[in-house]
């Protein structure tokens, strides 16, 4: 907590946002291809934050190092306190519960329908929603949530691009995370599909008081979504702030992702 | 020069193949006894692997039973030895062609499938959202499909030999005009327990076999569509030259029991 005294003689507490997500010099190599040399994050409670870099600079790397999908050469993860490296199987997968993650080309099981997709994750993770919970329940508020109950018993294959986008992301809402991750939410899609699916973010955000952190190289959804933003250049954070300052730096790297 | 580089590169490379192969397959008779057991994804994968390969292992058995008779035919004629054909037919079959064309037809048809569909999961990150799920994807994935395999091919085995057996009765009886209840009851008194438990404890191997090659091939496919069709390709010669081997050795041993 921080306290401020300000000129009038009475005393204000400012809240300091609670620190959810924290990296701080990951470094991350595949043979001779150094990806991550030192890259350093902060996500606060409630906060969107998009890492913005070229393709290959990374960003899912780093996005998969933060749940344990990938183990990083050296470096300090910790999401909601806790040290991902010092975690055993159990613990990391309780933890796991808490993130959700909507993978860039959806991820949906092909063999499973939509609703035996979005039953997957609370076969281990039931009891976190409460003993008496209706399955059913569940899985038609979550896919109500993206405006496609009527998919439930599709197969992924008969879903379009879009469509596949809204399943994963109800997949990912069913255990009601603290945390979403999104790697490149928009990749693939069409501008106007883009736009409903950063929509659906923003509602689903809004709805659940989420903190996310996104992964982009579409500057369009960076604006519409973002309200702090990093820049990877070289496998490190090259430079932070919000949208509207990134987009008047002078800095001809950063002036190279707004260029249109 | 070249060459001899390349060719020690390429037996290195093999020695590596064998060595991650073996650790695979620690890593499965660990992960085989350790709770929660996936019952009903063994159950789906048992009858996917029977019914996927049922209708070929029927073909190609009564075939085999048909041309095996109709080849032997008139050599045991010359020799005056038709009345052996029974016994001929059905120590070959049993002991030998019957888990053997087995074994490569599933090669063929399962462990292609296998690699190919882990693939293909491991390509569309299915595999890493089965992992950010709380799933352990190597239990669900590779525990149940290799024990699926170990289970279902002697079963595929029996029913291969009472087909080729049936296909070389039916030959017997149009041409020799032999009953099949004669046939059978000669058959049966040709084989022996030296006979049927060999064959039946080789068919589990090759099982086992086929099961570990096809998701030892597909769990650890490189990206791309291209490393999708490599898995299914190389999981059918893999398992193929590792059936023959089992077989060599299967059948070393059990003439060293012969001989007791």
């Amino acid at each position: 907590m921080k306290v401020e005294r300000k000129n009038t003689n009475v005393q204000t507490i400012k809240e300091e946002p609670e620190l959810i997500m924290h990296i701080e010099g990951l470094h991350k190599s595949f043979g001779d291809n150094h990806v991550l040399n030192g890259f350093n994050m902060k996500l606060y409670k409630g906060e969107n934050l998009v890492v913005m870099g070229k393709s290959g600079s990374g960003k899912s790397v780093m996005i998969k190092c933060l749940v344990g999908l990938i183990a990083p050469d050296s470096g300090y993860i910790s999401v909601m306190g806790k040290e991902i490296k010092d975690l055993d199987r159990p613990t990391l997968d309780d933890l796991r519960s808490d993130i959700g993650f909507l993978f860039q080309g959806s991820a949906l099981y092909d063999s499973m329908t939509v609703r035996e997709n979005l039953e997957f994750p609370m076969r281990r993770h039931r009891a976190k929603l409460g003993k008496g919970s209706d399955l059913d329940a569940l899985v038609l508020e979550a896919l109500e949530n993206v405006g496609l109950a009527e998919a439930i018993d599709l197969m992924p294959e008969e879903l379009s691009g879009g469509m596949k986008r809204r399943v994963a992301l109800a997949r990912t809402l069913i255990l009601r995370p603290k945390i979403i991750l999104y790697d490149e939410p928009t990749s693939g899609l069409d501008p106007i599909t883009a736009k409903e699916i950063i929509e659906l973010m923003r509602s689903i955000q809004k709805k659940y008081g989420t903190s996310s952190l996104i992964i982009t190289h579409d500057v369009d959804c960076a604006r519409v979504i973002s309200e702090r933003m990093i820049l990877l250049v070289d496998g490190i954070n090259y430079v932070e702030g919000t949208y509207e300052e990134l987009v008047k730096s002078a800095d001809p790297k950063v002036e190279a992702f707004f260029k249109k | 020069m070249g060459t001899t580089k390349s060719l020690t590169g390429g037996i290195k490379d093999f020695f590596l193949e064998i060595g991650e192969l073996a650790y695979f397959a620690g890593r499965f008779f660990k992960e085989v006894l350790r709770p929660p057991f996936e019952y009903k994804e063994l159950i789906r994968q048992c009858y996917q692997m029977g019914n996927r390969s049922l209708v070929l292992v029927l073909v190609t058995g009564f075939i085999i039973g048909l041309v095996l008779t109709l080849q032997s035919r008139p050599t045991l004629i010359e020799f005056g030895a038709e009345s052996w054909m029974p016994n001929m037919v059905g120590i070959s079959i049993v002991r030998e062609l019957g888990p053997v064309i087995t074994a490569l037809v599933c090669a063929g048809r399962v462990a292609s499938g296998i690699g190919a569909e882990l693939g293909s999961m491991r390509v569309t990150e299915q595999i890493d959202a089965m992992e950010v799920s709380g799933t352990n994807p190597f239990k669900y994935l590779v525990v149940t499909r290799i024990l699926a395999a170990t289970l279902m091919l002697p079963l595929l085995v029996i029913l291969g030999d009472a087909i080729a057996l049936y296909g070389s009765a039916l030959v017997e009886n149009f041409k020799g005009n032999v009953s099949f209840q004669l046939y059978f009851n000669k058959v049966f008194d040709a084989l022996d327990y030296r006979d049927l438990v060999p064959a039946t404890i080789k068919s589990f191997f090759f099982g086992f076999a086929i099961g570990l090659v096809g998701c030892f091939k597909g769990y650890y496919s490189k990206k791309g569509t291209a490393g999708v069709g490599l898995a299914a390709n190389t999981a059918v010669v893999f398992t193929s030259m590792l059936l023959f081997v089992i077989d060599f050795i299967a059948v070393f041993i059990s003439d060293i029991f012969y001989d007791l």
